[in-house]
């Protein structure tokens, strides 16, 4: 045994190396990137680990997997369950051999995601079984534990961590040595694994008749625990039970009511915990479901109980939990006074820090660029997921529109529908543009769309931390893998104007996004540059004496090298990469260094 | 030993490692450690925050009025977090301030200075100003010198220091350790 302190992402992934998964697939997403990449760090080469082009495809390698009998894991934010839901309700249905968990993390806040949605509804949903952790501890014992009740009723299972607990670190004690789970391998029998209406009508009665079986089983399971023994009880699941028994611990008589495996509800175990209780707090994130479960089982059973949560506006409704909504929320609810804290009501006006674009930035110097080429005439700038939905801040202000990932290409074929005075553009980032841009390019020339698709290839998956994407040439298994080339798809679908400039070459990028916009049809600008957070920067640009303080080149972009400082301009060294995009901005050629003189 | 030390400051700044390196110290003498980090977005020069809670805690998260140290990284961030810090608590705060993008365009002139006569008014406060023009790369470090300095983290600065001579690279490890050992005079200094 080793004792190793991790994240809570790295405690799923030890605990699914524990478990003798075989294969997983994913694709980046905050806050569930760690899980694959803890797992190519560890394992030697004999579980097959990969960065799918995206979740639906993550989803449907493991499933073959699972049909085969090995163990597989699936992982994503919750979004990307979204994305994989066409495989995943199927294979709901067909059910699998081998221990299949699918990792969807969800993120209350949202801290980095366009939606609060709960996977928990998508288990109930899905009718597949759901486990939800509260820490990484047991994060770490219950994804083994999924594993186990994958195979046990033959069905995949959803695992359903949140940020902080995938982001929490904490120590856990794991083996040195692992063993992958024998497996039989893929046995023949269209009956079982070809989904047809037939097949689909008899699993679903099924499903549905062994679901009350699994709730029946989770109502013994180690992780739905009870302690204390007061009328009123608060009931909570994942990390909410954290911060509720973060308060409740010097009021050990409180019932504190944990649920673990949140559907197919635990009913005869919740019936239990119920017993001598009649008012019940509900403290949970995301949606109140953990409250309709008690609200329906109180119902039926004619419990005479009062529930409170987010259904009766005694908890928050959106975002996150943390230990000091569960003090007020709680001690409310038993008459326990609190702790007014310290009175800040006097502090100084505090600066908003929305997160921007890094110094150096390639997409600050493309959305430059398509911003001085267009100036004046009427656009549609769609953005996409990435880094760069940054460009939607000021004094950039380049992206009118993010949905989900790879709507901005399809989107913007939509704005030229209805206005076909205006001009069209796209922005992908290269790894979006794999996982899910290639479809709405195929659209966009099928449909004869007139838009302008920017490619913005920075070599890599930047915001979720650096992963190799089917551009890159690198896949996880340390192969030299085919690096695929954004400018040969878009040719092979038929495109006739594909131009390919370096955004820092100022004048070139301007030039090649006024000549995209005299032409019609569907036309690509790639705009390639590394990240640089990978790459080494040049140098440092410097301000000359000639600066005459007009501050046009933090007004133009808003970079956050470029500070004032005693009121005056000046180069933040610790943040400057050389770019030298001010320097072709300054009006007084003030700006120099890195090459840029 | 219970302890909770809130860790803030602006993305970039280096509170991961300091957090890391906190969190193994502690490991290191026996204790149980707990820690929460912001990854995500907000690194992208948002606020950060990292927690870290030395003994027997439950809550990924510190609650408000618990946290024995708030070591801030920045001026503004020190005050953002200040509900943090128990009656009895220290904050240790960088000078120099981190200027966001948004407060540029607006010309206003943010300098932390009031956000210092802030902090120095309400609680008990060590200020450190940077000492040299490249020690951006070695704030982490200093900081950790000055927590350690104030005695109040319940390990020992050369146990502190064994732990951040694994973590540096190499090259960099007589600066780091010249930053550690300014930090601890400051902080002796309490």
């Amino acid at each position: 045994m080793v004792k190793e302190y991790v994240m809570g992402n790295s405690a799923i992934a030890l605990g699914a190396i524990a478990a003798g998964v075989r294969l997983a697939a994913g694709y980046p997403g905050t806050p569930s990137s760690e899980i694959i990449e803890t797992m190519s760090g560890r394992s030697d080469g004999d579980i097959y680990l990969e960065w799918s082009v995206n979740e639906k495809a993550a989803m449907e390698v493991a499933c073959a997997a699972a049909y085969s009998g090995a163990r597989s894991m699936v992982t994503m934010k919750q979004m990307g369950l979204n994305v994989a839901a066409d495989p995943f309700m199927s294979v709901a249905y067909v059910g699998v051999k081998g221990g299949m968990v699918v990792v969807a993390a969800d993120d209350p806040g949202p801290i980095s995601s366009q939606t609060e949605q709960d996977t928990r509804r998508f288990a109930e949903f899905a009718r597949v079984p759901v486990f939800d952790p509260s820490s990484p501890e047991e994060a770490f014992e219950m994804i083994r534990d999924a594993f186990y009740y994958s195979e046990k009723y033959n069905t995949p299972v959803l695992f359903r961590p949140t940020t902080r607990v995938c982001h929490a670190y904490a120590s856990i004690n794991t083996e040195e040595s692992f063993q992958i789970k024998e497996y039989e391998g893929f046995v023949k029998d269209s009956g079982r694994w070809v989904i047809f209406p037939g097949l689909a009508n008899a699993n679903h009665e099924m499903i549905e008749k062994r679901n009350v079986r699994i709730g029946k089983d989770f109502s013994s399971y180690r992780f739905n625990t009870v302690s204390g023994a007061s009328r009123k009880a608060v009931i909570a699941g994942g990390v909410s039970c954290a911060y509720a028994g973060e308060f409740m611990r010097d009021y050990p008589e409180l019932k504190l009511i944990r649920v673990g495996t949140p559907y197919p509800f635990p009913e005869d175990f919740m019936l239990k915990a119920l017993e001598g209780v009649d008012e019940v707090l509900c403290f949970e994130e995301l949606s109140p479901f953990l409250e309709e479960n008690v609200l329906r089982l109180a119902g039926r059973h004619r419990l005479n109980i009062r529930v409170h949560g987010k259904l009766d506006n005694t908890t928050p409704l959106s975002g996150e939990n943390s230990a000091d909504i569960a003090a007020a929320v709680i001690g409310e609810f038993y008459g326990i006074s609190t702790d007014g804290g310290r009175d800040l009501s006097d502090r100084p006006e505090l600066p908003v820090r929305p997160p921007v674009l890094c110094a150096g930035c390639p997409h600050r110097a493309a959305f430059y660029a398509v911003k001085k080429a267009m100036e004046g005439r009427k656009t549609y700038f769609c953005g996409d997921i990435g880094c760069y939905t940054l460009g939607n801040a000021m004094p950039l202000d380049m992206v009118d529109t993010c949905l989900c990932m790879g709507a901005g290409v399809t989107m913007a074929q939509g704005f030229h529908r209805v206005d076909d005075e205006g001009t069209a553009f796209a922005f992908i980032g290269d790894s979006t543009f794999f996982a899910s841009g290639i479809t709405g390019a195929v659209n966009a020339v099928y449909n004869e769309a007139d838009i302008i698709l920017c490619v913005l290839d920075n070599s890599t998956t930047a915001m979720t931390g650096h992963q190799p994407h089917p551009g890159t040439g690198k896949n996880l298994m340390g192969d030299i893998a085919p690096k695929i080339s954004i400018e040969k798809i878009l040719e092979g679908i038929g495109l006739e104007k594909i131009i390919t400039v370096d955004p820092f070459d100022f004048n070139r990028a301007k030039d090649a996004v006024s000549e995209c916009a005299g032409e019609k049809g569907v036309r690509a600008i790639i705009f390639r540059a590394p990240c640089v957070a990978i790459s080494k920067p040049a140098a440092k640009c410097e301000i000359s004496r000639n600066c005459i303080n007009c501050r046009k080149c933090i007004k133009e972009t808003g970079c956050p090298a470029l500070i004032v400082a005693e009121g005056q301009v000046a180069i933040d060294s610790n943040l400057c990469t050389g770019c030298g995009l001010c320097a072709n901005i300054c009006p007084a050629f003030a700006i120099g260094g890195a090459g840029n003189e | 030993m219970n302890k909770d030390i809130l860790l803030c400051g602006v993305g970039g700044q280096g509170t991961v490692l300091a957090a890391k390196i906190l969190a193994a110290t502690a490991m290191d003498v026996g204790e149980t450690v707990h820690s929460a980090e912001t990854i995500g977005m907000a690194q992208r020069g948002g606020s950060v925050t990292s927690h870290v809670r030395i003994g027997e805690a439950l809550s990924p998260l510190i609650p408000e009025g618990s946290a024995d140290i708030l070591m801030a990284f920045e001026p503004a961030e020190a005050v953002r977090n200040l509900q943090y810090l128990r009656r009895d608590g220290i904050v240790i705060v960088n000078s120099m301030p981190v200027k966001p993008v948004s407060e540029s365009l607006k010309g206003t002139a943010y300098d932390g200075g009031s956000m210092i006569e802030y902090l120095e008014r309400k609680c008990d406060c060590i200020v450190m100003d940077a000492v040299r023009p490249d020690s951006a790369k070695f704030l982490n470090i200093a900081m950790l010198g000055v927590a350690a300095g104030t005695g109040r983290l319940g390990f020992t600065k050369e146990q502190l220091l064994a732990e951040i001579e694994k973590r540096v690279p190499r090259k960099f490890l007589d600066a780091n350790r010249e930053a550690f050992e300014q930090g601890i005079s400051l902080g002796e200094t309490r």
